[in-house]
C-alpha cells in the first residue's frame, strides 16, 4: 500500500461515513484499567482512556504525573503490570514494540547519526524487504508529506531542530501505523517555531486521518491542537473531555487550576449571589449548584464582571496590567483577591463594583452539579 | 627600567619553556634515538657520544635466525585470533554491563582491574597448574586463553563506555520501526560504537602482540612468538641484535597507532556522529 492511497483512504474517511469493516473502526485506542508500578512506585493507577480513530489526545499534566510512562506502555516500550492496551480492538498489551502497529515521535528525535535523513525514513522499510523503487518513493512522499525536501542526504547532525523533528515524523509515519505516539515533540524548539510545527503537525495528522496521541506539560500546546485533553494527574486521567468543555467545565479542582487562570474562594451559596470570606456578598448570575453549606468555588477572571458604578460588591483595584486587546486587573474585595480580564477601554479607576457572570462550584475538589452536565 | 625587567623577565620564562620542552623531547623521543642508533652500530663503547663504526650486522644476525620469521608468522597468528575471541566474549559483556542492571555487576566490573592489579606472573603460574590438567600447556589453545587475559580488561570497558553512551531511545526507535533486538544491535548499536570497539581491538592486538611472560610459560617449546623469541635474543646475541628485533616489535604498534590517529582521532569516523 503506497502512502498516496493511504492518504485518499484516509480522506476518504474524513468526508464520508466509516464503511463497515471486519475491526472496529471507530475506536482507534483503548487503555483499560492499566496499572505500572516502577521502583516500587505505582506509576500509572488504574488508568482509562479511549482514543476514537482518527482522533488527537493529548496527555497533559504536571511533571512526573505518568506521560510518558503511559505512552510507553502504548508503544510496547513498557508492559503493564495490570489491564490491557488494545488498538482497534486488538489486545497488544504484552506485543513488543517491533510488532505493534505504533510508532513513537521521542522527546530528541532520536535519528540515528550514522544515517542520513533518507536512510532514517527507509530504514522500516528496508527491513520489510520492500523494492528499491517503492522504498524511494515512499520515503520521498512522506518527507514531501512533513514538509522536509531539502537536505534528504544531509546527516541528521547537519540540519536545524525543526527540521530534525520533521525528520523524526516522517520516519514515524512512512510506516503507516495505526497509532502515532508523541513524547513532548516540541519542548527542543523555541517558541516560535514551536507554534508553527505544533499547527503543522496537526494539519498532517487530520490530513491522514491517524489515531495520535501527544504528550505535552503546555496547557497552551494541548488546548490548540486537540480533539480531546485527558488531563493526568497521579497517575491517572481526572478528567477527559474537548478543549471548550475543559476550560468551561472543569471536573475537579485540580482541572480548574492546571487549566487556564482560576479565582478560587471558600464560599456559601446566598440568594443573590456568592458568598466570600469577610461577608462580602458578590452577585453571581450562574451558579453551577445551589445547596447549603460552603463550597469551593472557582470564577475565571473572564467571567468577573467589573463596573465603575451600579449594582455588585465593592472592590479596590490593586494594579492593572495590559494584555494587548484586553487588561487583567487585580482587585481587593475585602480579604480577597480577585483577577479580572476586562476590555481595554475601561477607564482606569481605583474603586470599582464587582460581580460574577459564573461561578463554579466544587466540595471535596469535585465539581458539584444542580443539572445534568452540558453534553458536548 | 621596568621595561627590561619585563623583558627579562619573558627572556627567563622563554628558556624555562626550552629546557621543558627539549627534556619532554630528551624523554620521549631518546630512548627510540638510541635504540635506533644502536641497531646499527658496530663498537660503541662508554665516552662516546656516537659510535665509531657503523653495520647493517645486527640485522643480518636477525633476519639469518631462522627461528625469527616463524616467530613472526605464530605472532600475526595469535593476536588476530585473540583480538578476535576477545571481542566474541567481551563485547557481549560489555553490552550488559552498559545497559542492564543485575546482582554483581559492580563487583565483575571492579575484578576486571583486579586480574591486572597484581603482578600476572603470579596468576599465569596459578593457571599453569590448572593447563597441565587440562592439557593446555604447549597448546594453541592455552597461549590463546591465556594472551585473553591481557585483553579482557580493554575490551569490555572502552566498549561499555560507548555502549553506555548511545542514548537507549536511538535503539527503541529502531525497535519501533520492526527490527528486532539482534537487528538494532549490528544496524544501530554497533555503528555507534564502532569507533571505540576498533580502538579496544587494536589495544587488545598490541596487547597479545606484545605478551611475553604468560605465552612463554604456556608456549615454549612449541609456540615461540616475537616477544618470547626476544628473551633468547637478548640473552645469547650482543645488544645490536636486541635493538633490531625491538625496532621489529615496535613497528605494527606504531602502524596501527597511526590507523587509529587517522581514522579515529582524526574525526572521519566521528564526523556526523553528534546531534545538536
Ligand atoms: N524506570 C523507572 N524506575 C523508577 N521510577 C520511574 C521510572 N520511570 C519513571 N519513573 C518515575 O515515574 C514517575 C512518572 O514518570 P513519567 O516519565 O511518566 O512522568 P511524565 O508525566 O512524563 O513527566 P515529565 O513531564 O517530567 O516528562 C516519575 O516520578 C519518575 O521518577
Ligand atoms: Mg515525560
Amino acid at each position: 500500500m503506497s502512502t498516496e492511497r493511504r492518504l485518499d483512504g484516509a480522506q476518504q474517511r474524513a468526508e464520508a461515513p466509516a464503511s463497515p469493516a471486519p475491526e472496529r473502526t471507530d475506536v482507534g485506542l483503548q487503555i483499560e484499567h492499566v496499572s505500572k508500578d516502577l521502583g516500587g512506585r505505582t506509576i500509572v493507577d488504574d488508568m482509562q482512556l479511549e482514543v476514537k480513530a482518527g482522533e488527537l489526545t493529548c496527555l497533559l499534566g504536571p511533571s512526573g504525573c505518568g506521560k510518558t510512562t503511559t505512552l510507553r506502555m502504548i508503544g510496547g516500550f513498557l508492559i503493564p503490570d495490570r489491564g490491557r492496551v488494545l488498538i482497534g480492538g486488538n489486545d497488544v498489551t504484552k506485543m513488543s514494540p517491533d510488532k505493534r502497529p505504533t510508532a513513537m515521535v521521542f522527546q530528541n528525535y532520536a535519528l540515528w547519526p550514522h544515517m542520513t535523513v533518507f536512510k532514517n525514513v527507509a530504514f522500516g522499510l528496508r527491513l520489510r524487504k520492500l523494492p528499491r523503487q517503492e522504498v524511494s518513493d515512499r520515503v520521498a512522499q512522506v518527507l514531501e508529506l512533513v514538509g522536509l525536501t531539502h537536505h534528504v542526504h544531509s546527516y541528521p547532525a547537519r540540519i536545524s531542530g525543526g527540521e530534525q523533528q520533521r525528520v523524526a515524523l516522517a520516519r514515524a509515519l512512512v510506516l503507516e501505523p495505526k497509532v502515532l505516539l508523541l513524547d513532548e515533540p516540541l519542548s527542543n524548539l523555541d517558541a516560535k517555531l514551536r507554534v508553527r510545527v505544533r499547527e503543522d503537525i496537526r494539519e498532517i495528522q487530520q490530513r491522514i486521518g491517524i489515531t495520535t496521541v501527544f504528550v505535552t506539560h503546555d496547557q497552551d500546546e494541548a488546548l490548540s491542537i486537540s480533539d480531546r485533553i485527558a488531563v493526568m494527574s497521579g497517575g491517572n486521567v481526572e478528567q477527559y473531555a474537548d478543549a471548550r468543555s475543559l476550560y468551561r467545565e472543569p471536573e475537579t479542582t485540580f482541572v480548574a487550576s492546571f487549566v487556564g487562570a482560576m479565582n478560587s474562594y471558600e464560599a456559601t451559596v446566598v440568594p443573590g449571589g456568592l458568598e466570600l470570606p469577610g461577608k462580602l456578598v458578590v452577585p453571581c448570575d450562574d451558579l453551577s449548584a445551589t445547596g447549603d453549606g460552603t463550597f469551593e468555588a472557582g470564577v475565571r477572571p473572564e467571567d468577573v464582571h467589573v463596573s465603575l458604578n451600579g449594582d455588585g460588591a465593592p472592590a479596590d483595584v490593586v494594579r492593572e496590567v495590559p494584555r494587548g486587546h484586553y487588561k487583567e486587573i487585580v482587585l481587593n474585595a475585602g480579604p480577597n483577591e480577585v483577577r479580572a480580564f476586562v476590555s481595554a477601554d475601561l477607564p482606569p479607576a481605583e474603586h470599582v463594583r464587582i460581580s460574577f457572570t459564573r461561578a463554579l462550584l466544587y466540595r471535596d475538589g469535585v465539581l458539584q452539579r444542580s443539572s445534568a452536565p452540558v453534553s458536548v | 627600567m621596568s621595561v627590561s625587567f619585563a623583558l627579562a623577565r619573558s627572556a627567563g620564562r622563554r628558556v624555562l619553556w626550552f629546557l621543558f620542552v627539549g627534556s619532554l623531547i630528551v624523554f620521549m623521543i631518546g630512548p627510540i634515538v638510541w635504540l635506533g642508533l644502536r641497531a646499527f652500530s658496530g663498537l660503541w663503547l662508554y665516552p662516546q657520544l656516537l659510535p665509531k663504526q657503523w653495520t647493517v650486522n645486527g640485522w643480518r644476525q636477525v633476519f639469518n635466525d631462522p627461528n625469527l620469521s616463524h616467530s613472526m608468522k605464530l605472532s600475526f597468528e595469535f593476536a588476530p585470533v585473540v583480538t578476535v575471541a576477545s571481542a566474541a566474549i567481551c563485547l557481549p559483556a560489555a553490552y550488559a554491563f552498559s545497559r542492564y542492571k543485575f546482582p554483581g555487576r559492580r563487583f565483575l566490573l571492579i575484578s576486571l582491574f583486579a586480574v591486572n592489579a597484581f603482578p600476572k606472573i603470579g596468576l599465569y603460574i596459578s593457571m599453569a597448574g590448572v593447563f597441565y590438567s587440562l592439557n593446555l600447556m604447549a597448546t594453541f589453545l592455552g597461549v590463546v586463553i591465556v594472551q585473553l587475559i591481557g585483553t579482557i580488561v580493554f575490551m569490555t570497558w572502552i566498549p561499555a563506555a560507548a555502549f553506555s553512551a548511545i542514548p537507549r531511545s536511538l535503539e527503541e526507535a529502531a525497535r519501533d520501526v520492526g527490527a528486532g533486538p539482534l537487528r538494532v544491535f549490528f544496524r544501530v548499536t554497533f555503528p555507534l560504537a564502532a569507533p571505540a570497539i576498533f580502538v579496544a581491538m587494536i589495544l587488545s592486538f598490541l596487547a597479545s602482540f606484545d605478551e611475553a611472560q604468560g605465552t612463554f610459560l604456556v608456549g615454549v617449546p612449541k609456540y615461540i612468538t616475537m616477544p618470547t623469541e626476544m628473551y633468547t635474543l637478548v640473552l645469547n646475541y650482543p645488544e645490536q641484535v636486541a635493538a633490531v628485533f625491538a625496532l621489529l616489535l615496535a613497528v605494527p604498534s606504531v602502524l596501527l597507532m597511526a590507523l587509529v590517529r587517522k581514522h579515529v582521532m582524526g574525526g572521519k569516523l566521528a564526523e556526523g556522529f553528534q546531534l545538536r
